[in-house]
């Protein structure tokens, strides 16, 4: 009996999977807000509003500058785009937030309003990995909040096996690591022994605010702040957690698979 | 002091002065905590105090028939304890950790080691029970799985590919959660509570906020409670359709593999709904809630979820009709009701024992006081049980939305919490979908936080997976362990 009637719904529902990146992105919850900008030129003389509800003092200022903010400790709660008077900070909307280089996530200084979005991998890297990436995840410390939005791309709605990425078992079989969480002290070993066991050449993939600075755990002495303090990592998809957009999103731009330009 | 009543009673949710906590010499308080347990009641916390250079320690006991928690302490001391553990099982995990917390022995103890410190080189460094023999062979899993999963460790001892033994090792995920708010709550406090289980945000920050409002002696809008309900039954809904189709999955039944892991991710689009986030970060703080929901709003939610509840009954048609999957759930992993109510099951994997236990139903708070949800039951204690309990509750947590979100009441979202009492004690407890996340607040003379004990159903539960393998084909680990599917996390803290 199920047979006939799986085959029937199956037919009748059709492909489930999204048409991006041929077709337009999926959108975001409408309250998401997506990345940040940060309008420095805005922002007024001593008022320190958003300083004060920042929860991972993702916010800095000093004397006579205007705010900075470092979207690597960001969990995006956006409590200081509410209480910002001048429009300093603002939400775009936008799902890409993956970068390249831990420096692009900090946001403020003119020419830095918006992060800068990652670039793909060099030449030789990419003729490696551009049509098979196949990836070893780590939790160190996380939530099951940003592993649980890696999973899910690989459901049928995302269908990550179309680009040819995909989790393996074994960091043996394994082109790089996918790492998420503040890193914990009690897997630091761990997680230096799979990143060893991965052949070169490899790269390391963090996502998760957590997995980039330790946020909203930096600082304690139980974590090592994020996965940067043991291995090299290559791209950063920083999110409390990210949407699975943003993943994908982060992931295609390494292998230089998405067609529209970079920022 | 009282004779006749060796605890003070509260209900779900309330607080009173830490003086009020019948304080008992050692022998007396173990022999009145002993007494409960021995009628059948339950250990929802035991947990120890810091108190100048030694330590007190503070049982919960939940009584379920009572719809109370009752609560005593013990004098301050330091030293060893006699363990409930031999007589009591449910307090295993509790000993070991008041062991590793406070350095208080509790003795004798039949298995006195970490719970989650590393020994210099994780946690799984250490010893391990072992079985000896000459077909007798150990097999070591972890802390890195093979698939998208948390870290921890599981150390089995087989004869050929049975299982005779299994004990698991946790700790890797400790982020130093309780020791940090301590002196709270600090700023960044509430984020961590949503992040102490991040499947488990709404319950957690949930329970988080109950107990800051006890203390504050605030009371959550209706409107916040209302939609604190609803966050919650969207999170059991996202949660145990996503572990239906894994369940299917590891038995191969690739149509409900593929069809929940999907229904899944729109359910959790329904939180994101109300919040922007889809875990639901952002949305329950002390005082209400962080967003309003306009009518318009709830009624795309209340679309968006009849068509999501309309696919997941498709889908699990199909796995209750598959002879294949009946095959391989039923007789699966069994966990005897009398070892289940022994080490203190909730959620569940409780209710998969026919153990009638249910927060919502045994110690409602918010706006369970108003609606209820019946408490779905299922005898045998199998894979199948387990499984067929969350389709029984996928079910009711959509006619509890069905309802409730008609029955909507006016008002605000959020309101002042104001400061904590001094010296003054909370308990808050949420039926999460792994079962009961137990908080308890302490505060100290300045109103800040004293202590703060967190217990994630996980707790509870790990145990039952480990008795679950006994006598079952080590290929059925991945089927067991999923029809738990426990949290390392909120375990380790």
């Amino acid at each position: 009996m199920f047979v006939h009637d799986t085959l029937l719904t199956r037919l009748k529902r059709g492909c489930e999977t999204m048409s991006w990146p041929a077709g337009p992105a999926p959108a975001l919850p409408d309250r998401h807000g997506g990345a940040l900008r940060v309008e420095s030129k805005n922002c007024q003389a001593g008022c320190a509003a958003c300083l004060e509800v920042c929860p991972t003092e993702a916010i800095t200022r000093l004397p006579d500058q205007p705010v900075a903010l470092d979207l690597g400790r960001c969990l995006f709660c956006a409590e200081c785009v509410k209480v910002c008077p001048s429009g300093t900070i603002s939400q775009t909307g936008d799902h890409r937030l993956a970068v390249r280089d831990r420096e692009d996530l900090r946001l403020g200084r003119p020419g830095r309003e918006e992060l800068r979005l990652a670039a793909a991998l060099d030449e030789k890297l990419r003729r490696l990995f551009g049509r098979s990436l196949k990836l070893r995840q780590v939790s160190a410390g996380g939530c099951n909040a940003c592993e649980a939005d890696t999973n899910v791309l690989a459901t049928i709605g995302w269908d990550l096996g179309r680009f040819g990425i995909q989790f393996v078992a074994s960091p043996r079989h394994a082109d790089g690591l996918l790492i998420t969480g503040p890193v914990s002290k009690n897997m630091e070993l761990a997680l230096r022994k799979t990143y060893a066991a991965v052949p070169e050449p490899k790269i390391v993939i963090a996502v998760g605010t957590c997995a980039i600075s330790g946020a909203p755990f930096a600082g304690s002495p139980e974590v090592l702040n994020g996965a940067s303090s043991v291995v090299p990592v290559d791209l950063h998809i920083p999110g409390c957690p990210p949407h699975p957009l943003s993943i994908l999103d982060g992931l295609l731009r390494l292998l230089g698979r998405l067609e529209e330009p970079g920022r | 002091m009282n004779q006749a009543n060796p605890f003070a009673l509260l209900t779900n949710g309330s607080a009173l002065p830490w003086s009020d906590v019948p304080e008992w010499p050692l022998a007396d308080f173990l022999r009145h905590v002993s007494a409960a347990l021995q009628r059948g009641e339950r250990l929802s916390s035991f947990f120890g105090v810091p108190e100048d250079h030694a330590a007190r320690l503070v049982a919960v006991v939940a009584l379920d028939a009572g719809n109370t928690l009752a609560v005593a302490r013990t004098q301050p001391f330091s030293g060893s304890f006699p363990a409930l553990t031999p007589s009591h099982p449910q307090a295993h995990l509790f000993e070991r950790e008041i062991w590793e917390q406070h350095g208080l022995v509790p003795e004798p103890h039949p298995w006195l080691k970490p719970v989650r410190k590393d020994h210099g080189a994780g946690p799984a460094v250490g010893g391990f029970f072992r079985v000896e023999g000459p077909e007798v062979h150990e097999v070591a899993v972890g802390p890195v799985h093979a698939g998208i999963i948390e870290p921890g460790h599981f150390r089995f001892q087989c004869a050929g590919e049975e299982v005779l033994h299994l004990e698991i090792a946790l700790g890797y995920q400790h982020r130093g959660i309780e020791e940090a708010l301590a002196g709270g709550p600090h700023r960044r406090t509430v984020y961590q509570m949503e992040t102490v289980a991040g499947d488990t945000t709404i319950a957690h920050a949930t329970a988080y906020a109950s107990a800051l409002e006890a203390l504050a002696g605030t009371e959550a809008p209706l409107r916040a409670q209302w939609l604190r309900a609803i966050a919650l039954e969207l999170e059991r809904l996202a949660n145990h359709t996503g572990d239906l189709g894994a369940l299917a999955g590891d038995v191969a039944f690739l149509p409900t593999a593929s069809a929940c892991g999907k229904i899944r991710g729109d359910f959790l689009n329904l939180t994101a709904l109300l919040c922007g986030n889809r875990f639901g970060r952002g949305l329950v703080r002390p005082g209400g809630c962080r967003h309003q929901v306009e009518a318009e709003r709830l009624g795309r939610l209340r679309e968006r979820l009849e068509t999501a509840l309309a696919e997941v009954q498709q889908a699990a048609l199909w796995l209750w009709d598959a002879a294949s999957v009946r095959a391989r759930f039923e007789r699966t992993g069994p966990v005897d009701p009398n070892q289940a109510a022994e080490i203190g099951l909730v959620g569940p994997a409780a209710r998969a024992c026919g153990l009638l236990r249910d927060v919502r139903f045994d110690h409602p708070a918010g706006w369970f006081r108003f609606a209820q949800v019946p408490v779905s039951v299922w005898p045998d204690g199998d894979v199948f049980a387990r499984a067929r309990v969350r389709w029984l509750e996928i079910q009711r947590s959509g006619e509890f939305l069905r309802e409730q979100l008609e029955a909507a009441p006016e008002g605000g979202m959020l309101s002042d919490l104001g400061s904590l009492a001094p010296d003054t004690l909370a308990v808050a407890l949420v039926e999460g979908w792994r079962g009961e996340v137990c908080h308890v607040a302490l505060t100290g003379a300045n109103g800040r936080l004293r202590r703060y004990k967190i217990t994630d159903p996980s707790f509870h539960n790990w145990t039952g997976l480990a008795l679950a393998l006994r006598g079952q084909a080590i290929s059925d680990f991945p089927l067991c362990n999923k029809s738990f599917n426990l949290s390392y996390c909120g375990f380790d803290l």
